[in-house]
C-alpha cells in the first residue's frame, strides 16, 4: 500500500497568493496562435463599441436640427441614413466578433484539456496515490468551464466596457464638461460602494462554502452508509443531525445571497441618483447658460451608458477571479513532475517472431556485453532493496532475492508489511532508494519504461475496467489479440462460462467498472487481460481474494497454465493459494523474515507456521 | 408542480414581498424618463428653474426609494428561494432516510448525493433569480410600453410590430440552440466519465502502456465536445446582434417618424427622448425574460430528477403490521418455504423455496459459494428485503406484523460491506446504544476482541476515525463493527462474513465469548471458512437458492458432497489426495 503522503511537493500550492501576472500570461500563451484572430476581434469590438456611442450622438444634431428653423424632411432623411450606416456597423462587427471569439475560446479549451488530461496520463503514479481522482475531475470541470466563461464572453465585455467608459467620456466632456464633472464625481462613490457591498458579500460567500461542504460531507457520508443506517434504525438520529447543517446552509446562504444580490440595485441606482443629478444640472443650464436642449437629451443618455459599462465589469470581477484561481490549479497539475525520461540509450526490448530480444545501443558500453546474447530472460533479482513512500518512513529494508525465469514467487505477510510496494517497484511505478531491481541482469531503471512494463503483466488487488465490451476488456492486454486469443484467455481465467451467460456473451457492454458483475467475475475478468497479454512476467496482487474457495480450486489449472512459462511474483492473502509456489517470502515490517519452499517453512515452525495453523493475526 | 406547494405556503409572505418590491424598482424605472421628459419639456422649454430643481428633486428621492426596494425586494426573494430549497432539501433526505434496501439499490450513491446537491441548489437560483425579475421583467416591459402610448399612440405602434418580432425571434435561438446544448451537455458527460476512468484505472493504463491509446480516445471525445459546443455557441451568439437590430430598427424608426412629427409641430421634442428611452426598456425586459425561460428549463430537469425520488414509495413499511406493538423476547427463526428474487421480472430465483427453522440460543453456521444466496438470506431476517412467497417468522410472528422499529432493534447485525462513519471510536460504537455508559461499551469490545487494540491507542476510546474508517485495519474495522452490533444487546446476532480479515485465533475467541456472554442470543454465522462455523449447533449449506445441507459438522462430513467439496478446498492438499 502507498503511503498516504508520498510526494507532497506536487500540490501543496492551491490558495497560496501566487504571481497573478504569470498566470495570465500563461493562460494567454493558448490564444497565441490566434494572435490574428485577435486584433480582428479587438478591431470589432472597437468599431460595434464606437458605433454605439456615435449611434447615441447622432441623435444631438437630429434633435437641434429638429427644434432649429432649418428642420427638415430632407435634413432628417440624411441624419436616420447615417445612423442606419453606424448602426448596421455596429451589428455586423459584433456578430463577427462574437463568431470569432466562440471559435477561438472552444479551440483554446480543447488544447487546455487536452495538455491536462496528456499531462495526467504522464504523471507517476505516486502523483495519483496522493491526489483524490474528485479534486482532479473538478479541475476539468469547474476549473476548466470557469476559464472557458472568462475567455467566451468576459475578454470581451472588459474590452468593450473600457472603450465604452472612455468613449462615453470624451463625449461627455466634449458635450459639455460642467456636466462631465457630475459624473466624474458620482463614479468614485459608486466604486466605493460596490466594493463595501463586496467586501461584505465576500466575507459569507466563504461562510456559504464551508457550510455547504459541510453538509455536502455529511449527505455523502450518510447516503453512502445507508444501509448500516437503518440496520442500526438511525434514521431519526441522522435526520436530526441533517438538520443542523441544513440549518447552518440556509443563515449563511440568505446573508451570503443577499449581499451578492444588493450589487445590481445599489449600483444601478445610484446611476439613477447620477442620471437624475444630470437631468437637473443639464436643465438648469440650458435655461441659464443656454445649453441646447439635444446636448441634454444625449448627455442624460451618455450618463446611462456610463453606468452601464461599470456595473457589467463590476459584475464580471467574480468570473475573472474564479477563473484565474481554477487556471492556476490547472496550470499546478500541469507543473507536476511527470515520470522520469528515459536514458538516451536506454535498453529497449524486441519482439520478432514471437521471441524477445534485447536491443542495446552501439555506445552503451555498460551494457556491451548484452551485445553478444541478446535474448531476452525474465529472470528478476531484487538485490538488497530499500524503498519508503515518505522520506524517512522506510517500508522495504535491504530486500534480496531471486526469481529465475519460469519460477513462481509468493509473498505473504499482514498489511502494510510492504508486499505490494515489492511489485510497485518492479513495474517502476516508483523507483528504489537504494539497492536494485534487475531483469535478465539489466537494472530496471537502464531499460526503456514502456518495454519494461510491456513486458510484466500485474493483475492488481483492486479490479478495474473499462467501459466496453467484455471482449474490448480482455484484448486490452494485448490489442492486436485475435478473438480466438481472447476467448482463450477467457479460458484459462475460467472466466468462458460466466461470459457466457451474461446477456450478449462477449459483446455485453460493461458500464461504470464493470458495476453489473460480482467481485469475483472482476477478478476472473482481470486475470484474463493478463492472460492474453504475452508478457514473460507475471505479477498477480491478491488476484482472487473474492473468488470463493471451491471456484480457486476449479481456477487452479487454468492458473497454472497462465504461471507456466512465466515468471510468476504472486501476493496472497489466503495461503492455500500460494503452497505450490517454488519460493515463499514471509514479509514483516519491510523485511523478509522467513523464505523457503512450503515444507521446509512448517517445518521450521516459525511465522509462517502460525499464519498457516491459524495461530496468528493476518490482516 | 403541485407537490413543490407545501414549500411555498409558509414563506408565501417573502414569496409575494419580493415581487412587490421589485415592482418598486420597476415604477422608478418607468418615470424616471418621463420626468425627465417634464424636464426638457416643461422646465428648459419655459425657463423655469426651479421647476427643474423640482422635478430633480423628485427624481432624486425616487432613486433612493427605488434603491430601497431594490435591497427589500432582493432580501425576500433571496430568504424565500432559500427556504424553499432547505425544506425540500430536508424532505429529501427524509425521503432517502425512509427507503428500503430495494430502493437504495435502485438508485446510485452518487446520483443521490447530487440530487440532495447540485439539483436543489439549481432550483433555488432558478426560484431567486424568477422571483427578482417574475413581475419586475414584465412589469417593466407593460409600464414601459403604457408610457410609450400615453407620449405619443402613433409612434408607439411601432412596438407592436418590434416586440412579436424580436421575441419570435429569441424563441427561434432558443427553440434551435437549446437541443444543441443538450447535446454539447451530453458529449461533456461522456468526457467526463472517460476521464474518470481513466484516472481511477491509472495503474492498469500505465502497467499495460496504454498512455497513448488513451490520450487519442480522449482527443477523440474532445473533439467532438468541442464541434458540439461550436455548434451550439454559434446559435446563441444570434442573440445579442438580433436584439441590437432590434433596438436599433425601433429607434430609427422612431427617429424618423418621429421626427417628422415634431417638425409637423405635433411632438414636443422631450418626448422624442424619453421615448428611445423606453424603447430600450422594452427590449431589455424581453432579454431578461429570455433569459429566465433559458434557465429555468434547465431547472426543469433538476426537479423531475428530485420528483424522482419524492415520488419513490419506500416499498417497505410497517403501515400494515398487525402487531406493532410485539417485542421479539426470544429470538427462534423460522423460514416458510422462502422464496425471493431482486428482479422481479427474472425469471431465476435467489431463493428459491427456503425452510428451516432455529430455536433461540442456537448458533447457525451458513455456507456457500459466492452469489448462492446467503446475504440475502439473512437479510430477510430484520425485513431489509421483503420476501417474494412464502413467510419468515420470528418468535412464531411474521416479521411484517412487527413494528420495523421493534424488529431491528432486536436483530444485530454487522454487515458485509460495512461502514465506520467519521467521529470518534465511542460514537461509532455507541449506534448500538446511544445511552451506553463506558463500562457497557467497554465490555462489548471485549466481548468482540476490540477492546486491546482500541486501548492500544494514544487516545483509546477516544481516537478520531476518519470517513470510512481509514485509520484501521480491515480486521480491526471488522472488529469494531462487532462490538456496534453486540452493544445494541440482540436476541438475533448476524454476522455476515464479518471476520474474514481477523485471524483464526481472534476469531475463535469472539466466538468462545459469543457462548459465555450471549447464551440465549441466537446467533448466525456466514463465513468463507469451514473452521468459523465447524463448532456451530447448525449449519446450512447453500447453492444456487436452495438448502443443499443442514445439520452438524460431523452429519454434513458424511451426507453433504458440497460441504465436503468446500471442506477439501480448503484442506492441505496431502488431505484432498
Amino acid at each position: 500500500m502507498p503511503g498516504p503522503h508520498a510526494n507532497k511537493k506536487a500540490m501543496l500550492a492551491t490558495g497560496r497568493p501566487k504571481e497573478l501576472r504569470r498566470v495570465v500570461k500563461r493562460l494567454f500563451s493558448y490564444l497565441e496562435k490566434d494572435r490574428a484572430k485577435l486584433v480582428l476581434v479587438f478591431f470589432c469590438v472597437l468599431i460595434s463599441a464606437l458605433s454605439s456611442l456615435a449611434g447615441s450622438y447622432m441623435l444631438r444634431p437630429i434633435i437641434n436640427m429638429l427644434v432649429s428653423p432649418e428642420g427638415s424632411v430632407k435634413a432628417l432623411a440624411e441624419g436616420v441614413a447615417v445612423m442606419l450606416m453606424i448602426y448596421a456597423a455596429g451589428i455586423a462587427t459584433q456578430y463577427l466578433q462574437a463568431r470569432i471569439m466562440v471559435q477561438v475560446a472552444q479551440d483554446a479549451l480543447q488544447k487546455l484539456r487536452n495538455d491536462l488530461f496528456c499531462r495526467l496520463q504522464r504523471l507517476p503514479v505516486s502523483f495519483h496515490d496522493t491526489n483524490r481522482t474528485g479534486d482532479l475531475m473538478s479541475r476539468f470541470t469547474n476549473d476548466v468551464d470557469a476559464i472557458g466563461e472568462m475567455l467566451t464572453s468576459t475578454i470581451v465585455q472588459i474590452l468593450s466596457g473600457a472603450i465604452s467608459i472612455v468613449g462615453t467620456l470624451a463625449l461627455m466632456l466634449y458635450t459639455n464638461i460642467y456636466l462631465t464633472v457630475i459624473t466624474v464625481v458620482m463614479v468614485p462613490l459608486m466604486m466605493k460602494a460596490g466594493q463595501t457591498v463586496a467586501n461584505r458579500s465576500r466575507k459569507y460567500y466563504q461562510r456559504q462554502q464551508a457550510s455547504l461542504g459541510a453538509l455536502n460531507g455529511y449527505i455523502e457520508e450518510t447516503v453512502s452508509g445507508q444501509k448500516v443506517v437503518k440496520v442500526f434504525c438511525h434514521e431519526e438520529k441522522a435526520l436530526q443531525e441533517f438538520e443542523q447543517y441544513n440549518a447552518d446552509l440556509k443563515k449563511n446562504q440568505i446573508m451570503a445571497q443577499f449581499f451578492g444580490g444588493i450589487m445590481g440595485p445599489v449600483m444601478g441606482n445610484l446611476g439613477q441618483v447620477n442620471y437624475s443629478l444630470t437631468a437637473v444640472v443639464g436643465g438648469a443650464l440650458c435655461v441659464l447658460k443656454g445649453f441646447d436642449v439635444g446636448g441634454l437629451a444625449v448627455f442624460v443618455n451618455y450618463s446611462r451608458q456610463f453606468s452601464r459599462p461599470i456595473n457589467e465589469v463590476s459584475m464580471q470581477m467574480n468570473t475573472i477571479f474564479s477563473a484565474l484561481a481554477g487556471a492556476e490549479r490547472v496550470f499546478d497539475v500541469m507543473d507536476a513532475e511527470p515520470e522520469q525520461a528515459d536514458a538516451k540509450d536506454a535498453l529497449v526490448i524486441e519482439e520478432r517472431a514471437g521471441r524477445s530480444f534485447w536491443k542495446v545501443s552501439q555506445n552503451n558500453s555498460k551494457y556491451a556485453f548484452k551485445l553478444r546474447d541478446t535474448t531476452f530472460r525474465p529472470e528478476v533479482v531484487l538485490q538488497d532493496v530499500t524503498f519508503g513512500y515518505v522520506p524517512g518512513k522506510t517500508i522495504l529494508k535491504h530486500i534480496t532475492l531471486y526469481a529465475k525465469p519460469g519460477q513462481k514467487i509468493a509473498f505473504v505477510g499482514s498489511t502494510g508489511a510492504g508486499k505490494t510496494t515489492i511489485t510497485n517497484l518492479i513495474n517502476r511505478f516508483y523507483d528504489v532508494d537504494s539497492g536494485s531491481i534487475t531483469i535478465d541482469g539489466v537494472d530496471i531503471r537502464d531499460i526503456n519504461r514502456e518495454c519494461l512494463r510491456r513486458n510484466v503483466a500485474m493483475v492488481l488487488q483492486d479490479t478495474h475496467l473499462f467501459t466496453g465490451t467484455v471482449m474490448e476488456n480482455i484484448r486490452y492486454g494485448r490489442l492486436d489479440a485475435t478473438d480466438e486469443e481472447v476467448i482463450q484467455a477467457a479460458r484459462t481465467a475460467s472466466a468462458h462460462s460466466f461470459i457466457m451467460r451474461l446477456e450478449h456473451g462477449y459483446d455485453t457492454v460493461l458500464q461504470g467498472d464493470g458495476a453489473n458483475l460480482s467481485q469475483g467475475q472482476r477478478q476472473l475478468l482481470n486475470i484474463a487481460r493478463a492472460a492474453v497479454s504475452k508478457a514473460p512476467i507475471l505479477i498477480l496482487d491478491e488476484a482472487t481474494s473474492s473468488v470463493d474457495t471451491r471456484t480457486e480450486k476449479h481456477i487452479e489449472r487454468g492458473m497454472d497454465r497462465l504461471m507456466a512459462d512465466r515468471t510468476t511474483l504472486v501476493i496472497a492473502h489466503r495461503l492455500s493459494t500460494v503452497r505450490n509456489a517454488d519460493a515463499i517470502m514471509v514479509l514483516e515490517n519491510g523485511e523478509i523474515i522467513e523464505r523457503g519452499d512450503h515444507e521446509t517453512l512448517l517445518t521450521q515452525q516459525g511465522r509462517y507456521y502460525k499464519l498457516y495453523t491459524g495461530l496468528s493475526e493476518l490482516e | 408542480m403541485k407537490r413543490y406547494r407545501k414549500y411555498v405556503l409558509p414563506y408565501w409572505k417573502y414569496f409575494v414581498m419580493g415581487p412587490i418590491l421589485m415592482i418598486v424598482e420597476v415604477i422608478g424605472e418607468v418615470f424616471l424618463p418621463a420626468l425627465m421628459a417634464n424636464i426638457i419639456n416643461v422646465g428648459a422649454a419655459n425657463h423655469d428653474v426651479s421647476y427643474i430643481l423640482m422635478t430633480g428633486g423628485m427624481m432624486i428621492a425616487l432613486a433612493f426609494i427605488m434603491m430601497a426596494g431594490g435591497i427589500g425586494g432582493n432580501y425576500f426573494a433571496v430568504k424565500a428561494a432559500v427556504s424553499f430549497a432547505a425544506d425540500l432539501r430536508r424532505d429529501l433526505f427524509a425521503r432517502v432516510q425512509d427507503f428500503s434496501f430495494h430502493n437504495i439499490d435502485s438508485f446510485s450513491t452518487g446520483s443521490l448525493v447530487t440530487r440532495l446537491t447540485n439539483d436543489i441548489t439549481q432550483i433555488q437560483n432558478v426560484i431567486m433569480m424568477g422571483l427578482k425579475l417574475f413581475l419586475r421583467a414584465p412589469g417593466m416591459m407593460i409600464g414601459a410600453v403604457i408610457m410609450a402610448f400615453a407620449i405619443n399612440p402613433s409612434l408607439a405602434a411601432i412596438l407592436l410590430v418590434v416586440i412579436p418580432m424580436l421575441a419570435a425571434m429569441i424563441m427561434l435561438i432558443i427553440r434551435i440552440g437549446f437541443p444543441r446544448f443538450d447535446f454539447m451537455q451530453k458529449k461533456l458527460d461522456l468526457l467526463n466519465s472517460g476521464i474518470r476512468e481513466a484516472l481511477t484505472n491509472v495503474r492498469v493504463v500505465k502497467s499495460f502502456v496504454r498512455e497513448d491509446r488513451e490520450e487519442q480516445k480522449f482527443a477523440e471525445a474532445n473533439a467532438q465536445l468541442k464541434e458540439a459546443g461550436l455548434r451550439a455557441f454559434k446559435v446563441v451568439i444570434f442573440q445579442m446582434p438580433v436584439m441590437m437590430l432590434a433596438m436599433n430598427i425601433t429607434t430609427l424608426a422612431v427617429v424618423w417618424v418621429g421626427g417628422n412629427m415634431v417638425l409637423a409641430g405635433t411632438m414636443p421634442v422631450g418626448d422624442l427622448t424619453a421615448f428611445t428611452t423606453y424603447i430600450v426598456q422594452v427590449l431589455m425586459s424581453l432579454m431578461m425574460l429570455a433569459m429566465v425561460l433559458l434557465q429555468s428549463s434547465r431547472a426543469v430537469a433538476s426537479a423531475r430528477r428530485i420528483t424522482e425520488v419524492l415520488d419513490t414509495k419506500p416499498d417497505l413499511t410497517d403501515e400494515d403490521a398487525s402487531d406493532a406493538d410485539a417485542v421479539i423476547q426470544k429470538g427462534d427463526i423460522e423460514f416458510r418455504n422462502v422464496s425471493f428474487s431482486y428482479y422481479k421480472e427474472r425469471e431465476e430465483k435467489v431463493l428459491d423455496h427456503i425452510s428451516f427453522s432455529i430455536t433461540h440460543g442456537e448458533t447457525v453456521g451458513i455456507i456457500g459459494s459466492t452469489g448462492c444466496g446467503k446475504t440475502t438470506l439473512v437479510q430477510l431476517i430484520p425485513r431489509l428485503y421483503d420476501v417474494d412467497e412464502g413467510e419468515v417468522l420470528v418468535d412464531g410472528i411474521d416479521v411484517r406484523e412487527y413494528s420495523l422499529k421493534h424488529l431491528r432493534n432486536s436483530v444485530g447485525m454487522v454487515l458485509q460491506k460495512n461502514v465506520l462513519f467519521s467521529g470518534t471510536i465511542l460514537d461509532n460504537l455507541r449506534w448500538g446504544d446511544e445511552q451506553a455508559d463506558p463500562e457497557q461499551v467497554r465490555a462489548a469490545a471485549q466481548a468482540a476482541q476490540a477492546d486491546d487494540f482500541i486501548r492500544s491507542f494514544e487516545k483509546g476510546y477516544d481516537t478520531e476515525l476518519g470517513q470510512g474508517g481509514v485509520n484501521v485495519s480491515g480486521g480491526q474495522k471488522q472488529r469494531l463493527c462487532i462490538a456496534r452490533a453486540l452493544l445494541k444487546k440482540p436476541r438475533i446476532l448476524i454476522l455476515d462474513d464479518s471476520t474474514s480479515a481477523v485471524d483464526t485465533a481472534t476469531e475463535a475467541m469472539i466466538r468462545r465469548s459469543f457462548r459465555t456472554e450471549l447464551k440465549d442470543t441466537t446467533k448466525i454465522i456466514i463465513a468463507q471458512r469451514i473452521t468459523s462455523v465447524m463448532e456451530a449447533d447448525k449449519i446450512l449449506v447453500l447453492e444456487e437458492g436452495r438448502i443443499v445441507g443442514e445439520g452438524s459438522h460431523r452429519e454434513l462430513m458424511a451426507s453433504c458432497e458440497t460441504y465436503r467439496e468446500i471442506y477439501e478446498s480448503q484442506m492441505d492438499k496431502e488431505v484432498t489426495a
